[in-house]
């Protein structure tokens, strides 16, 4: 590891992660990875690999049978729910479906991270939370209800909600699962733009290998508002990585070139992915 | 045989956790008044008009059956005196409380439950607010203000139930002596268990409906079996308590 790999932040890191049910039967099995602030992960696996569970044991949202997550730093596997609500704070998520509150306006879905964890008023917090909804186009909805939008829409108010606090890292389940390619590519625009607004350590987990490729070969370019192509000499290019996860276990971390380059069917499946569209 | 045991003494463990959460974070900050005020709305002025209602009839219901009774003893006039202890020591509580578990417990499930499968309350977590706190503890001080006061309603519909059929039906009594009865009978024994008990059954109903809805997997087919536990064991329970606690009071 160079000099300036090792002076890079570490922000997220799980050690040897296992967790099981009291029938035996492993959801992960020994899971070892780590984020580096500025990085972006492509979490990919087949459905059950463990993908969703691992994200929920690095919120703190379940315990880990064994194994030590360290976040921004610190060893936070023995913290009490109290404690982590702190480091949670620093951390942006996107859930499966958007994990929007059913009872609450979209105002209030978003607002809602300010309201709880900087005890703003929803006064205080209506210009950043009309911002943060005008940037995922939907500065119109404030006023409706989660039921009364799309699955597309929903998951861009997950979007607005997970990057209005400002974390430090962004956690993003499945952004594109269950919709059409259009929407699909809006919705990674939308968290390519995030990140580099940001510039915050994103993960996504995803099973399409689509997703990976957006985020790995393009930026958004502020002038045009568009993506385009990263020249490939860009040192952006080498902050995007690839995690193959199978059945509780990490397979395969590398970088695109090395994804494509794979010989183990398994892997090579969410590469040739690709080539099918 | 462990195994079939297993299951009832960790529910009953988890409930046990939970009513410790949700009692200490009553006085914990931040307080959700707010969520509080709804859930009165929700649980209290939305059971009233089905508690006035069953209230009156079991009422009613009461003097038609002594009528019967107590005829063939000739002590019809005492007809004010058996409704309203029946109806403030045990009917009134329990029915009132199988009522709200009925519509609660299962409202309380299924809306937690439904929570839980949309990963709303890990949502919840992940953005800095304890589902207990934001969602268990306004349901339980709801549930235990308005049960009691829903209790007291419907124990004087029903004491008004049974003089209209008592008095301008059957002319069992008359008005003044079913009134007179009726109030000279009730002592502060009576008064302390009918109103014990809905805050005993307060207790049961909101918090069995929590844990089952918290406790929810296997999406939309799990928030209906949560549902019909959640009011099955409620209901369950709400008969144990009342004969523990009527066992307890029929000694004092």
């Amino acid at each position: 590891m160079s000099a300036a790999a090792t002076e890079r932040k570490c922000i997220l890191r799980l050690e040897n992660i296992s967790l099981a049910f009291d029938d035996g039967s492993k959801v992960l099995d020994g899971v070892n990875l780590a984020m580096w602030a500025g990085e972006t992960k492509i979490i990919l696996g087949a459905a059950g690999a463990g993908k969703t569970v691992m994200f929920k044991i690095a919120l703190g949202l379940l315990k880990p049978t064994s194994g030590r997550i360290y976040l921004f730093g610190q060893d936070v596997t023995d913290f009490k729910e109290a404690q982590w609500f702190e480091v949670r704070s620093h951390i942006g998520v996107l859930f499966q479906e958007g994990g929007l509150f059913d009872s609450l306006t979209i105002e209030e879905n978003v607002a809602y991270p300010l309201v709880n964890r900087t005890n703003q008023t929803p006064e205080q917090a209506h210009p950043a939370v009309k911002e943060a909804l005008e940037f995922v186009e939907l500065g119109h909805t404030l006023g409706k209800f989660p039921s009364e939008l799309s699955g597309g829409m929903r998951r861009r108010v997950g979007i607005a909600r997970a990057g209005i606090s400002d974390p430090a890292l962004l956690l993003y389940d499945s952004p594109t699962a269950g919709l059409d390619p259009i929407t699909a590519n809006n919705i990674m625009a939308l968290i390519i733009q995030e990140r580099e607004m940001r510039n915050a350590t994103s993960a996504i987990i995803s099973h399409r290998f689509q997703d990976g490729h957006i985020m790995a070969n393009f930026r958004y370019n502020p002038e045009s508002k568009r993506l385009e192509r990263i020249p490939d000499d860009s040192p952006l290019r080498k902050s995007t990585r690839f995690v193959v996860m199978r059945d509780g276990r990490v397979v395969f971390e590398g970088s695109e070139a090395e994804l494509d380059a794979s010989s183990d069917p398994y892997i090579s499946k969410f590469s040739m992915q690709r080539s099918a569209h | 045989m462990l195994d079939i045991l297993k299951s009832p003494i960790v529910t009953f463990q988890e409930f046990i956790l939970l009513a410790g959460r949700a009692t200490t974070n009553i006085v914990r900050r931040p307080f959700y008044g707010s969520d509080v005020i709804l859930q009165m709305d929700t649980i209290g002025v939305g059971s009233l008009p089905i508690t006035i209602l069953i209230g009156f009839f079991s009422g009613a219901v009461m003097a038609l059956q002594m009528s019967r009774a107590l005829s063939q003893y000739g002590a019809t006039g005492q007809v004010g005196q058996i409704t309203a202890i029946t109806l403030v020591r045990e009917m009134g509580p329990v029915l009132t409380a199988l009522l709200v578990a009925g519509r609660n417990a299962s409202g309380i499930a299924s809306e937690l439950g439904s929570m839980k499968v949309t990963e709303q309350i890990d949502a919840m977590r992940a953005l800095g607010t304890d589902p207990i706190k934001k969602l268990v503890t306004p349901r339980l001080i709801a549930t235990c203000f308005t049960l009691p006061l829903l209790t007291i309603v419907a124990d004087f519909i029903g004491i008004i139930g049974g003089y209209l059929v008592a008095v301008p039906l059957l002319a069992l009594t008359t008005s003044s002596q079913y009134w007179n009865n009726a109030w000279r009978s009730l002592e502060y024994n009576d008064i302390a268990q009918g109103l014990l008990k809905p805050l005993v059954f307060a207790v049961i109903i909101s918090l069995v409906g929590c844990l089952y809805g918290i406790r929810t997997t296997g999406g939309t087919q799990g928030v209906g079996r949560a549902t019909t536990q959640a009011v099955v064991v409620a209901s369950v329970w709400i008969f144990v308590c009342t004969f523990l606690i009527t066992r307890i009071f029929v000694n004092i």
